[in-house]
């Protein structure tokens, strides 16, 4: 089979009788869970999109102490929101293999940072294995659940993006069978890490290290090649970077050693120093942070070696890497000058960024706020779609820091100055973590408005399901949370649900919310303009479209300057025109024209 | 058991969000596993779909990784010609450059006041840096196949006139087949043969 990288992993989990698998969506890990959701129940598992990623991984950790087997997936930020009960299931230990996915983003391709997932595998104990084909993806995870249930403690399986996505022939292997329900033994001793517990917990933690110590020295995927007898220089590199040693090595006519690293948590020390015996120097090629490289020298101290160890001397700490960089390296530790490179030709490009969708409610929503605040507010704002905003002519994001910061931040701007601050987050993300954020600014009486652009779904990551729809993981219908009934609950006095498109109510409301004093929320409810026209077209219905009467154009461009939907652009006469491919006929230009130039054109759909 | 081939080939496809460029790789993708050719495919997503960038790789043969190195691509299947252009590091006198005439016109030409360059002018400057280009108006195949939105599966049967890939056009067309809707199956037939013999004769 032609399989993605995180389908591989999700046919490794059910190879290994999977029992349950629990996820937060985020790129590049989100197939895993999308992928889940549509084979759940043909493959008899329970799946489920979790609130959060601290959520995801208890659920998980307690079918995992029960004696199930588990599977936990997130992006590289949702450890951080795992940490807590990560670090101290480590501690208690699982009973069923736990695997915990952890994917990693080099060069922020849809991250905030390039956080190096390996050292919370140094911080808290669990073995940390990394794939580098879709064909390991499946038989590493696979393995990974027998060494979680031989050490009783989670394994995590650190991919990045050129893992998580790369597809290649996948051989399928035998299915285990799961275990369904099983019986949970009472052991409060080991499983309640009270301070008497945890003191006795910390030591078998630490037994269970030396125990991994001996499996990463044997570990199948840490592997040798290159040629016979002492080599000139020796490579030790692990995930994605393996395959740009190999391709590198491939094309120079140098004598190179090549050291595979399977199991990157605990390092096979030993290993290494047996390698490192066979070269005369040594460089380390891995993305990120010189994690191995700190290895290296270890071992190669521990071992009383003497020769060269390279790394981020030769080669950058930051973003990914590729051929080319990995072959400048090697050939600089010869003291030689890199490749001379230049691009084939120079020609000026009109950008292309991702942007808000033709229709998209939330960029409804910003301009009415923008009209209200007469665009002079502090805007934090939070992880989706809706952060695009920060982009000219929104300009409607000024902080962000992680899942959920929106609230918070804004309490902090609105403490520390007299401007209007408005904060944004997403549905999701205010089930997410959210709400915390929203009982602090009530009980300490912060003053801002907050907006939840409530598009029913969450959109970035394509448009999983959470706890304010009726679906859940497994497709079953789910009782929905109301976010108004939630808000009022934990007492938030002054709330309103508006509809975006409405933009005369909309602006009304911004500049109500902005009067009153604490906190203020506004709901801008609308569904995802990608889910509507997919749903329309299904129904067959036909969108309308608009059009700009030329003649009652003023050519001002407020539309484009103020609002800027993709579907708008300036025709050759200098008048506004609509792309009718991509206008999907939510009418929001029409209502931001201040000339009623602006036509619905019935009748004729696509 | 993958059966290694001895040269690798290394196609980059380049296009924007909604032309369904992931598709494409994937078929090519599936047509070599069915032929038990050794391959490394590589998708870019995550903002896609919000009209960016689209990029993704397929690399055939004894490979270790999908991304292609700098002028290292034997193909460049573009489906936009800026994109094509904006994909030119991957070029050289190496490459066949295959690309889909219409453009797709960003919103920050409006927005920002960016400049379109002349469709013409992005052919001229690739030709300038590659082995061949071949210029379809694809999208016109499509609509004439029945649906512009089949113009990936022109820009598909147009590489295979090419005949650079080691697949036989009925394995892939048994793997468009297989990953297209049903009802669609006829249409992006014709659409894969239009492309064909706009290639091929090229």
């Amino acid at each position: 089979m032609f399989l993605l990288g995180n389908d591989a992993i999700v046919r490794g989990a059910l190879e290994a009788g999977l029992d349950i698998a629990t996820t937060y969506p985020g790129t590049p890990s989100s197939e895993i869970g999308n992928t889940f959701h549509d084979i759940a129940k043909e493959a008899g598992i329970y799946f489920e999109f979790s609130t959060n990623e601290k959520v995801a991984m208890e659920v998980a950790a307690g079918a995992a102490v029960s004696g199930q087997r588990a599977l936990t997936a997130f992006k590289h930020v949702g450890l951080n929101v795992a940490a807590d009960p990560f670090m101290t299931l480590c501690y208690t230990g699982v009973k069923g293999g736990h695997v915990v996915v952890v994917a990693d983003d080099p060069a922020m391709h849809s991250s905030q940072n390039e956080q190096d997932s390996r050292y919370y595998a140094m911080l808290s104990g669990a073995p940390m294995i990394e794939p580098v084909f879709p064909q390991e993806c499946k038989d590493m995870v696979k393995g990974a659940f027998d060494i979680s249930e031989q050490l009783a403690i989670p394994v995590l399986v650190r991919t990045t993006m050129r893992v998580n996505h790369v597809s290649g022939a996948v051989e399928f292997g035998d299915m285990r069978a799961r275990r369904g329900k099983v019986h949970f033994d009472k052991k409060p001793m080991t499983l309640v890490p009270v301070p008497l517990v945890s003191k006795q917990r910390h030591p078998v933690l630490l037994e269970k290290l030396k125990k991994a110590q001996e499996l990463t020295e044997k570990y199948p995927y840490t592997t040798v090649e290159g040629p016979e007898g002492k080599a000139k220089l020796g490579v030790i590199t692990a995930g994605a970077s393996f395959g740009y040693v190999k391709e590198a090595a491939k094309k120079l006519p140098y004598d190179i050693r090549i050291m595979r690293i399977g199991m990157v948590h605990p390092m096979p020390v030993k290993r290494m120093a047996e390698f490192m015996r066979t070269v005369e120097k040594v460089l380390v090629v891995e993305e990120l942070e010189p994690y191995m490289e700190m290895w290296t020298k270890v071992a190669a101290k521990d071992a009383g070696l003497t020769l060269e160890v390279h790394g981020k001397d030769l080669l950058p700490r930051m973003w990914e890497f590729s051929r080319d960089i990995v072959t400048d390296a090697i050939i600089k530790t010869k003291g030689d000058e890199p490749l001379k490179r230049k691009m084939p030709f120079q020609m000026e490009l009109p950008a292309r960024p991702p942007t808000l969708c033709p229709g998209c409610p939330h960029r409804a929503t910003y301009y009415a706020c923008k009209v209200a605040t007469k665009d002079e507010a502090i805007y934090s704002s939070d992880i989706g779609c809706y952060t695009l905003a920060l982009l000219p002519p929104l300009k409607t994001a000024d902080l962000f820091l992680c899942m959920g910061s929106s609230v918070g931040t804004a309490a902090g701007f609105s403490k520390a100055t007299d401007q209007a601050v408005v904060g944004f987050v997403g549905d999701s993300t205010f089930f997410h973590s959210a709400i915390p954020g929203v009982i602090n600014a009530v009980h300490n009486k912060h003053r801002f408005t907050y907006v939840i652009l409530d598009n029913k779904t969450t959109a970035m990551t394509g448009h999983q399901s959470h706890p304010g729809t009726n679906k859940d993981g497994m497709g079953e219908e789910a009782p929905a949370l109301d976010i108004e009934r939630v808000v009022r609950g934990i007492g938030v006095e002054w709330v309103r649900t508006v509809d975006p498109f409405d933009v005369k109510a909309t602006i009304e409301t911004f500049k109500e919310a902005l009067a009153y004093k604490g906190i203020s929320i506004i709901i801008a409810r609308r569904v995802c303009t990608l889910l509507e026209v997919t749903r329309k077209k299904g129904k067959g219905e036909t969108l309308p479209t608009y059009r700009v009467m030329k003649e009652k154009c003023k050519k001002c461009r407020r539309c484009l300057k103020m609002f800027a939907c993709p579907a708008l652009y300036v025709d050759e006469d200098g008048t506004v025109a609509i792309d009718d491919l991509l206008c999907v006929g939510c009418g929001v230009c029409a209502q931001v024209c201040e000339f009623g130039s602006i036509e619905k054109i019935r009748g004729k759909g696509k | 058991m993958s059966v290694m081939v001895q040269k690798a080939v290394s196609i980059q496809l380049a296009g924007v969000g909604g032309q369904k460029v992931l598709l494409i790789s994937n078929i090519i993708g599936s047509a070599c596993v069915k032929l038990g050719l050794t391959v490394l495919s590589l998708e870019i997503h995550g903002m896609a779909q919000r009209g960016g960038v689209v990029r993704s790789t397929v690399r055939i043969g004894e490979v270790f990784s999908p991304m292609i190195a700098d002028g290292e691509a034997d193909v460049l299947l573009a489906f936009e010609p800026v994109e094509a252009a904006r994909a030119a590091e991957v070029v050289s006198k190496r490459t066949e450059i295959l690309v889909n005439t219409r453009p797709i016109i960003p919103f920050t030409v409006g927005a920002w006041g960016q400049k379109y360059p002349e469709v013409k002018d992005v052919i001229r400057a690739l030709e300038g840096i590659s082995k061949k280009v071949v210029a379809i108006d694809a999208e016109e195949l499509a609509e004439k196949a029945g649906n512009k939105v089949a113009m990936n599966v022109v820009m598909l049967g147009a590489l295979m006139g090419r005949e650079i890939l080691p697949i036989p056009p009925k394995v892939m067309k048994s793997a468009i087949a297989e990953k297209v809707p049903k009802k669609t199956v006829d249409l992006n037939m014709k659409a894969f043969e239009l492309g064909y013999g706009a290639a091929k004769k090229a």
